[in-house]
């Protein structure tokens, strides 16, 4: 036998089972596409075939019914939010932890990594009640921010490893040439994070734009709805009709999934820099 | 979605190197202060807070609730409810312990070997990962699941008999599971993929030199090398099996009958159905001594590569 084919053979086990898994990863995905393309009967009759006639209007329901309209306003608005928050708040605090110039530091660091591990059911209840008295419920940028507090630790810890990539020639430097600790910020350190802030900013953002509990505890009238929210409130009234339940989904997942192809990259590198070591 | 990384000290105490060492602290507290009055105003202050509710009978309305001891602690220790909670945490800590840990290890080590298309998988990999539980969860159960519009439903006018395992009291747990380790393996995959390409080129030729076949490079050669980052894993799905939220209340609401309750699902629904804010925070604080002991194994493992 020769080696090649010896190989092919030996590559195949492994091939079926990632062929398999490929499937299994894309079959829910191909679901929703095909049935956001079928009025309810067909849907019930076979979800697994191809549309008979493609039905369009399944889309212009979905977008209405889920007030889609509003509902990307208020989840780019609550994103924007958060990813802003947490990159103001983590970026200059990941700077003093990376520079280790006060003993508070390591308390600091222990602090934060507790907080990223929190249940959100340990501090959900009273943050509710004061919400409650202070009338910010289905305020979208006020529950932008409780988004943003629970994932500022982690954004600190991530930019945090990108302040100490910096070759400490840079700040030193310009600390000679007399710039201020706030100059050095500013001019130096901000632009050689950026990468940092912008792979942050994508990780952070995924989270803000998929959140579920924080949404759905906080943002109770209808003008608040995030997309996620509408598109929920889409399974109460078109609970049988499933062709505009998924189109609705479909809506949903498209940008996303879109935004992910374009920039994997750094999706990847977000993931993955907190993940391993190195 | 956890932190390890090395840190090289002399990078660190380089850049230390202020030449007015001892005059920017008030500058340096003043950096730090949004961080962290953002997460005492968030986290830390209603957390106290949800430890004082937790001894009183507080509804989330009333002004003067009543002191009442250790009785919410008593009332749900006492609850079958509760207990069947931390059950279903257990049982869903395991299946992520191993699950998607193989699955994300063993399509790790397929991808290694395939430098030209692994990419291509990672991203079709990570496509569930990206999405929202709000969607995912929504097409599993309309989609799949349903017995009208679901697959299910399709099989059994085909005449396969089959029963939508989301609404069977044993089922149903690993039924949400299912949907939420297809979402999450990915992420596994992609970590536990980054971690073995970091092992050392000249180790893995030297092993083969030595006539290592390819079980022995993974155990004795790729094994030690990712093990930081197994054990961070390992530690980061303990910690989240026990916080599992969305998936559970988006597909079951905890039913049938409380089959599939989590405590995190059991908290929010004495808080937010019943109005029992007392007993609520109660079960919080039990979530959180959870995590806080987690907590503490995670700090002490990142220590080890971070020099807190």
């Amino acid at each position: 036998m020769s080696r090649s084919s010896n190989r092919a053979l030996r590559a195949t086990p492994g091939h079926i089972i990632l062929i398999l898994l490929v499937f299994t990863a894309l079959f829910p995905i191909v679901l929703v596409l095909l049935n956001s393309l079928k009025d309810a009967p067909e849907v019930v009759r076979n979800p697994l075939a191809l549309p008979e006639s493609p039905d369009w209007s399944n889309f212009a329901e979905a977008w209405q019914y889920a007030g889609y309209t509003r509902g990307f306003a208020n989840s780019v608005l609550l994103t924007a939010t958060t990813v802003a928050t947490v990159l103001l708040t983590a970026a200059p605090a990941a700077y003093v932890l990376a520079a280790r110039k006060i003993k508070a530091a390591g308390p600091v660091m222990i602090y934060l990594m507790v907080a990223m591990t929190v249940p959100i059911q340990l501090f959900l209840f009273p943050l509710y009640a004061v919400f409650a008295r202070l009338g910010l419920l289905s305020n979208v940028v006020a529950v932008g921010v409780i988004v943003a507090a629970i994932n500022m630790p982690l954004a600190v810890m991530l930019l945090r490893t990108f302040f100490l990539r910096i070759p400490s020639e840079l700040p030193e430097a310009a600390t000679m040439d007399g710039a201020n600790t706030f100059q050095v910020l500013r001019h130096v350190l901000v632009p050689a994070v950026s990468p940092g802030m912008i792979t942050v900013g994508i990780i952070v953002g995924l989270n803000a734009w998929n959140e579920y509990l924080i949404s759905v505890t906080f943002l109770q009238r209808e003008e608040s709805y995030t997309a996620t929210l509408g598109f929920l409130s889409l399974t109460g009234t078109f609970a049988v009709d499933q062709g505009v339940l998924m189109a609705g989904a479909a809506i949903l997942i498209l940008p996303i999934v879109f935004l992910f192809l374009a920039a994997q990259r750094k999706f990847v590198d977000g993931l993955v820099s907190g993940s391993v070591k190195g | 979605m956890t932190v390890l990384n090395s840190v090289q000290p002399d990078a660190d105490t380089a850049t230390v190197k202020d030449a007015r060492r001892g005059r920017g602290h008030g500058v340096h507290y003043l950096l730090l202060a949004p961080a962290i009055l953002l997460s005492m105003a968030i986290v830390l202050v209603p957390g106290v807070f949800t430890l004082v509710t937790s001894f009183t009978d507080w509804n989330g309305v009333a002004a003067d609730p009543e002191f009442v001891g250790v009785e919410n602690y008593a009332a749900i220790l006492a609850d079958p409810i509760f207990r069947t909670a931390v059950g279903n945490n257990i049982i869903w800590t395991l299946l992520f312990l191993t699950i998607p840990v193989v699955l994300g290890l063993g399509v790790a080590l397929l991808l290694l070997r395939r430098p030209r298309t692994r990419g291509l998988y990672q991203v079709i990999f990570l496509l569930p990962y990206v999405m929202a539980a709000v969607t995912n969860a929504m097409v599993w159960l309309n989609m799949i699941y349903s017995p009208i519009s679901g697959v299910i439903g399709f099989l059994n006018k085909q005449g396969w008999d089959i029963d939508s395992p989301i609404s069977s009291l044993d089922g149903a747990i690993y039924a949400v599971a299912a949907v939420d380790i297809w979402h999450y393996w990915g992420f596994l995959l992609v970590v536990y993929l980054a971690a073995l390409r970091q092992t050392p080129v000249e180790q893995i030729e030297a092993a083969q030199l030595e006539g290592a076949n390819s079980w022995q490079v993974f155990r004795y050669v790729y094994l030690p090398n990712i093990r930081p980052t197994m054990q961070l894993m390992f530690v980061m799905i303990m910690i989240f099996s026990f916080l599992t939220f969305d998936y559970i209340f988006l597909m079951t609401q905890g039913g049938p009958a409380n089959s599939t309750e989590m405590l995190s699902t059991f908290a929010y629904s004495l808080a937010f159905a019943t109005f029992q804010f007392g007993k609520a925070a109660a079960v919080g604080i039990v979530m959180g001594v959870f995590g806080l002991v987690a907590s503490v194994i995670y700090t002490r493992m990142s220590r080890r590569g971070m020099d807190v």
